[in-house]
């Protein structure tokens, strides 16, 4: 019976990767090249070993190893090598975990929801194949990000990237990567649901990068309750250590044992956490077109809100220890010239507002998207075969979003300010007006999705793009030097700086205006277009 | 002989009861219909069929084997088409086709390109893009072109067009001739009427009939038509329902086995017209889905 489990695991990767290869190519090619650019970009930046001294001096504290990760020793900062080994790998484990959790939550529960894993086993086909073929099929991508990406990396010839290194910084990713492949598995296995499944793991993600960055910061060992804890202690191109690919690579395999054993002993369709019974009627909120979407997205959106606030939380705990810290630091004020300690405390608000205010984008976007979603699962007929216009449905989507905007910052303004109690690093006010000013810049982002819902629904991922786009712009831009027009594309990039620059309402009001005309070409386009379900 | 067997199978999905002491048996070369209302437990059996769900108690054989512990190698054996088939938006219905006929590992080309032309389908369309019918009639495809000693359909019609559904019919017809099986879950009356020769209803979980039409028909209801000499009341009459009066002439329902008391009673009165008409599956059906009425129910208004 049990050989039997797997028959025709086969050509269901196949399948799978005919359904999704096109997006896990995309995904790997952008995490490569974006990787691979940086990695050759970092050189042309640090030139000699002092800017690379310099680099690690405004990396080793308690803000940033919060943000990063421990990194290494200061004597080791060398080379470039270092600093990419540094600055790249927790964001760009974050991204390969995304895109785990996306492609394994696909090709488990949501076939299975759909009812897609009914028909294939109806066929002489065992009851973990299709599980299997999933598991493999994320194998194989992370093998493939691993060896490209160490491949590409040593093909560089960078001093102390050699392939040993460049191996074992793709292998921390790729199996970095299983992990959170894994639990997606896992959670495909307890949620009834591929929205709950991804949304679990999702959770778990942000969970992850939580215990790690309050484990940096203050204890060790909580760091090693975290997968991203241990990925960032390879001290890859210094020490090269291997044991935390093989740990992942361990929790991997036992976290999927686990799947499989769920998925052997449970029925198709059933799940372990099962859905709660409904109430018989609507609340009268519930039956207007903003009152229903908002109660569909509210988790969703619940979720984000308690990530968001927690994660700025515990930097504004950081950064109540920075001020002191700094002053501590008679080396680094001779370093940087006049009152270091407050530039780097602003630097570092300043680079977190502009990444957790990324973040704040990701659900306001989601909420216009999910449009687009419950049209694909013919949903929103049931709204137009009534008397409901499309500019009131898409109009609460809209709305939903800009206050998940205003929610999301505010959030993470409270969270910073609350806990990070000091005199007057944060003030307030501060917090509030660096974390509000970054909202027409989330406006475009809501704009463009508008746009492309309306207009052009077959690419709505081009949003993503842009989302990814800005990211880049704000974390690497100094890195590339693309010329000015390039990084003009980026939103975040015309936010005025706050607290170091004052606010200059121009570029705000300019802003406002782009995504307002995004979202009015977004409605005409939706009034016009084939609705399709 | 006989090739599925069910005994005292129950599926509970927690503290809810699914199916309540399901037995049923179908005989080789069969076409056994499977009706009854929304909700009865019609898809639950199935997967239980298909080693899908587990079986809370009870055992299912099918071609003698279990239907959990054996599912792969019974699969070889069986073809199934859903209700609603969701397929993989980025695949052709052409390359799905393929796709499962090389799964299943039997099945002609041939027969595949055939069943193409006659159900109408373009198979080079993304499975994305197809209507519902047009999905239906991949899974249909699929299974049809498969050399399968049963085939399980679950509401395989929902969404063809009339002329697509007879087609479905003649397939069926067809692999009947052949010697198969087929257990056909079905809303369509007339269909599983002119199909099955067995027929099964299932309400609440519970089966609550077996039996050929012809059997069934006699556990049910005779419509009457009348028209008497004398006037004639039935309300008091044990086994007669829903009368109506039309001018001179009477109509009732008649529980077939209290026809004969019921043909004796009325005969005092001098009849001048007498009319019957056999039971349909629906009359028979909706008699059954009609949740609170009592089967021995003395008189009864429209
Ligand atoms: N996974 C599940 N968890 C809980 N209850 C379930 C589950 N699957 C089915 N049921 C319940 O079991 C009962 C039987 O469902 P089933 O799908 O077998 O009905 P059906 O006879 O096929 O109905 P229909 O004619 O509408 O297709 C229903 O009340 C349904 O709500
Ligand atoms: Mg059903």
């Amino acid at each position: 019976m049990y050989s039997q489990s797997f028959q025709g695991t086969g050509r269901l990767i196949k399948l799978i990767f005919r359904q999704d290869g096109l997006k896990i190519f995309v995904w790997l090619l952008a995490l490569i090249s974006v990787s691979l650019a940086a990695a050759a970009a970092y050189p042309t930046v640090y030139t000699d070993e002092q800017s690379i001294q310099a680099f690690a001096l405004t990396m080793n504290n308690p803000a940033m190893i919060a943000m990063l990760g421990p990194g290494y020793a200061m004597e080791n900062y060398t080379t470039t090598a270092v600093i990419f080994g540094h600055e790249m790998l927790l964001f760009t484990a974050i991204a390969v975990a995304i895109m785990n959790i996306l492609f394994v939550g696909r090709s488990t529960r949501a076939d299975e929801e759909d009812g897609r894993i009914e028909i294939i086993r109806s066929l002489p086909v065992g009851r973990l194949s299709y599980l299997s073929a999933a598991t493999i099929a994320a194998v194989m991508t992370n093998v493939l990000l691993a060896v490209l990406l160490g491949g590409g990396l040593y093909a560089l010839g960078i001093e102390r990237m050699d392939l040993a290194s460049s191996l074992l910084y793709g292998a921390n990713l790729g199996a970095l990567g299983l992990v959170f492949a894994a639990f997606t598995a896992l959670f495909a296995q307890l949620a009834e649901t591929s929205r709950g499944a991804t949304m679990f793991s999702f959770v778990a993600l942000m969970v992850a990068y939580l215990v790690r960055a309050v484990g940096d910061v203050s204890s060790e060992t909580l760091s090693f309750f975290s997968p991203l804890g241990w990925a960032v202690r390879t001290e890859v191109f210094v020490g090269d250590h291997w044991w935390p690919v093989l740990l992942s690579l361990a929790i991997a395999v036992v976290i999927m044992v686990v799947s499989f054993y769920l998925n052997a002993i449970r029925d198709l369709g059933s799940a372990f956490i099962s859905a709660r019974k409904g109430k018989e009627h609507a609340s009268p909120f519930l039956q207007t077109p903003f009152g229903l979407n908002l109660s569909l997205q509210f988790t969703n959106i619940a979720a984000w809100a308690v990530g968001i606030f927690v994660i700025s939380a515990a930097f504004g705990a950081v950064l109540g220890d920075l001020e002191t810290y700094f002053a501590d630091m008679e080396f680094i004020q001779a370093y940087l010239a006049n009152d270091p300690g407050e530039t780097m405390t602003e630097q570092f608000i300043m680079l977190l507002m502009a990444i957790m205010s990324m973040i704040s984008a990701i659900p306001a976007v989601m909420t216009v998207l999910r449009l687009k979603g419950e049209e694909d699962k013919n949903r929103t007929e049931h709204f137009y075969g009534r008397a409901v216009s499309r500019t009131k449905v898409m109009g609460s989507y809209l709305l939903l979003a800009i206050l998940v905007s205003f929610i999301m910052q505010s959030l993470v303004a409270l969270g910073l300010w609350s806990v990070g109690t000091m005199d007057d690093a944060l003030t307030f006010n501060t917090a509030f007006s660096s974390a509000l000013v970054y909202l027409p810049a989330i406006w475009i982002m809501i704009g463009l999705a508008v746009l492309f819902v309306g207009a052009a629904p077959k690419a709505t991922g081009v949003v993503w793009f842009y989302v990814v786009f800005c990211f880049i712009i704000v974390y690497l831009g100094g890195l590339f030097d693309f010329p000015a027009w390039v990084n003009n594309i980026s939103s975040f990039e015309h936010v005025p700086l706050i607290p170091a620059e004052d606010i200059d309402y121009m570029p705000l009001t300019m802003m406002t205006i782009v995504s307002i005309v995004f979202a009015i070409i977004g409605f005409i386009g939706y009034n016009q277009r084939d609705i399709q379900g | 002989m006989s090739i599925v067997e069910i005994k005292g199978l129950t599926k509970k999905f927690g503290n809810f009861t699914a199916l309540d002491n399901v037995d049923l048996t179908m005989n080789e070369g069969e076409v056994f219909g499977f009706i009854g209302p929304n909700g009865a437990g019609k898809t639950t059996t199935i997967r239980v069929m298909l080693g899908l769900l587990k079986a809370t108690r009870g055992e299912v054989r099918i071609f003698g084997r279990d239907a959990w512990k054996d599912a792969v190698e019974l699969h070889k054996r069986i073809a199934f088409v859903p209700g609603e088939a969701n397929l993989w938006p980025n695949l052709s219905g052409g390359e799905v086709i393929d796709l499962f006929l090389k799964m299943r590992g039997n099945g002609s080309q041939g027969r595949r390109e055939e069943l193409i032309k006659r159900f109408d389908l373009d198979p080079t369309k993304k499975c994305g893009t197809y209507s519902k019918g047009n999905r239906q009639k991949i899974a249909l495809i699929a299974a049809f072109s498969s050399d399968a000693d049963l085939y399980i359909l679950d509401e395989p019609t929902s969404g063809l067009d009339p002329l697509m559904e007879r087609v479905f019919q003649e397939y069926v017809m067809e692999v009947k001739a052949e010697g198969k099986s087929v257990f056909l879950s079905s809303h369509i009356l007339s269909e599983v009427e002119k199909l099955c020769d067995t027929i099964a209803i299932i309400r609440e979980g519970k089966i609550i009939e077996t039996g050929t039409l012809n059997e069934m028909r006699h556990l049910t209801r005779t419509k009457l038509t009348i028209q008497t000499k004398e006037p004639v009341t039935l309300d008091e009459t044990k086994g007669v329902h829903n009368i109506e009066e039309h001018d001179a002439e009477l109509s009732f329902q008649v529980d077939t086995e209290e026809l004969d008391e019921v043909i004796r009673y009325i005969s005092q009165f001098g009849i001048v017209k007498l009319e019957s008409t056999s039971p349909t599956l629906e009359d028979l059906f909706l008699r059954h889905y009609e949740a609170k009425e009592t089967s021995n129910g003395v008189g009864g208004q429209a």
